[in-house]
């Protein structure tokens, strides 16, 4: 229950920064409009709306990354935090009140992006919908990075950090173009790294091989349960400092 | 005694924050804590909270242990930290429902709480503006506001008066007044002249050690000194770090 009721504190923080939220929204649908466009100028096959989709949305994913890491940032940074942690909370109820207010956005960015991509010939079927929940579970990784920055900087930094993030997470996805078109020590280190393979997952899903899916999800799941063991090692570290 | 604090210390790798400090606190009690910057205030109230574990010796408020029974002390306690501290996309009367709330209020008592304490510190004028757009020393009366929403037996106050202009400080002054005998407040500040008008004891700290322990006027005869602006430098002398 406190935990509902410092998510709910939580959700109105991020959703009362409307400016920041809505660039997390529709940026990711002007890049995948962008893309498409240029797509229908290409001779080959490289944005195809359903390889597209995923991976945009895996990228509007990383905004999850920044406000969740500003959050936290800031009231660590205002002693906000130390203010709950005076008080007889405990330490799942601080993790679930973090996680718990950016699922929704998650949802919403899912929903926009998904409704774009529609207007720009994603057929709709049941793949779409599975495509959604794997994306859902996939957010968790992005949250639980925010939240692992938001614990070890401030949010200034994290604010920088973001723009570092952003851009190596997405060539590192493979969004913006394939990894074999580079190869070598990048592809690898790409496959190495969670990143490429939420979007591999996510593609995967909508392009009805499930099969493919499992594998790809199990590592993004992997690393998000090592992402949040991690940021609450070190945030019981700092509680105690 | 509502505080006991028993040979209480906190090592931080090569430096000693807080140096083997006893000091016991009456109920009701206005308590300030003196002391230049990094003489250890902070570290000792943080103790005091459950906030750091201490790295010896050990502190008992309304007989609950700070090392053994974090969260009966929890219960009995509250602060408003050295920085402000508040929900910034918060209104004012959200912000003390919050604090209710985590600590256990049904939204009906959390509601007529909040009500009381924007009353007391004069917040019910601006009790829908968010926290953010709220000046200095409204923000500081929010903050010790939210920390009474608990009603707490103990309340802890790091520099409540930091950075607020002379009209803001008084007037948080007669408010804090108004609390005092209802619960014990341990206040540290650098302002000598409000330890003078509101605190019934003074302690004077200096690298993490009890200089000096009694009211004002005990120090002064102690020391021979003919104003307290001249005992606490008299006490505060020598090489600091
Ligand atoms: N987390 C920490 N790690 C290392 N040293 C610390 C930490 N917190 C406080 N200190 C040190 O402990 C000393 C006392 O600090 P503090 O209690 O904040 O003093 P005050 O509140 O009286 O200004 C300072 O020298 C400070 O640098
Ligand atoms: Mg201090």
């Amino acid at each position: 229950m406190k935990a509902v009721i410092f998510a709910t504190r939580n959700h109105k923080e991020i959703v009362r920064d409307p400016l920041t939220l809505l660039f997390g929204i529709a940026f990711p649908v002007l890049m995948m409009v962008l893309f498409s466009v240029m797509q229908k100028n290409m001779p080959f096959a490289l944005y195809e709306i359903e390889t597209l989709t995923p991976g945009v949305i895996v990228f509007s994913f990383s905004f999850l990354t920044l406000f969740s890491g500003m959050l936290l940032g800031k009231d660590k940074s205002t002693s906000f935090l130390m203010r709950i942690f005076a008080s007889p909370m405990t330490a799942a109820d601080y993790v679930i009140g973090y996680v718990l207010p950016l699922l929704p956005i998650a949802v919403l960015q899912i929903s926009v992006c998904i409704l774009a991509a529609l207007f720009l010939g994603l057929s709709l079927d049941l793949s779409v919908l599975f495509m959604g929940i794997v994306l859902i579970v996939i957010s968790l990784l992005y949250i639980g990075l925010g939240l692992l920055l938001g614990t070890i900087f401030t949010d200034k930094q994290v604010g920088g950090i973001f723009a570092i993030f952003v851009t190596v997470t997405t060539w590192l996805s493979g969004t913006w173009f394939q990894l074999d078109m580079i190869g070598g020590a990048f592809q690898s280190i790409a496959q190495l790294l969670p990143f490429f393979h939420a979007a591999d997952a996510a593609r995967a899903v909508l392009s009805g091989h499930y099969e493919d899916v499992l594998l790809s999800l199990a590592i993004v799941v992997g690393y998000t349960a090592l992402t949040f063991i991690i940021a609450i090692l070190v945030f019981k570290g700092k509680m105690q400092e | 005694m509502t505080i006991e604090i028993k040979e209480l210390t906190k090592r931080y790798k090569d430096h000693v924050a807080v140096d083997n400090l006893s000091l016991n606190i009456e109920k009701g009690e206005f308590f300030a804590l003196l002391g230049q910057n990094a003489a250890g205030k902070t570290t000792t109230i943080k103790m005091l909270c459950g906030l750091v574990a201490p790295t010896s010796g050990d502190a008992f408020l309304e007989g609950a242990s700070v090392v053994h029974n974090q969260i009966a002390v929890k219960n009995n306690i509250n602060i408003s930290p050295q920085e402000t501290a508040v929900a910034p996309n918060l209104t004012v009367v959200e912000n003390l429902r919050l604090m209710a709330r985590l600590y256990g209020y049904s939204k009906i008592q959390a509601e007529q709480c909040a009500i009381a304490q924007m009353n007391i510190f004069g917040l019910l004028t601006r009790q829908h503006e968010k926290a953010k757009t709220l000046s200095g020393g409204y923000k500081r009366r929010l903050s010790v506001a939210m920390a009474m929403m608990s009603t707490p037996k103990i309340l802890f106050l790091d520099e409540p008066t930091l950075g607020m202009d002379v009209r803001a400080r008084r007037d948080l002054w007669s408010i804090l007044r108004q609390l005092k005998g209802h619960v014990t407040i341990v206040l540290t500040t650098h302002y000598l002249e409000e330890v003078e008008v509101l605190a019934d004891r003074v302690g004077i700290m200096h690298n993490g050690k009890l200089r000096a322990l009694g009211t004002i006027q005990q120090l002064m005869s102690q020391t021979g000194k003919p104003t307290f602006e001249d005992v606490f430098l008299e006490l505060t002398e020598g090489e600091s770090r």
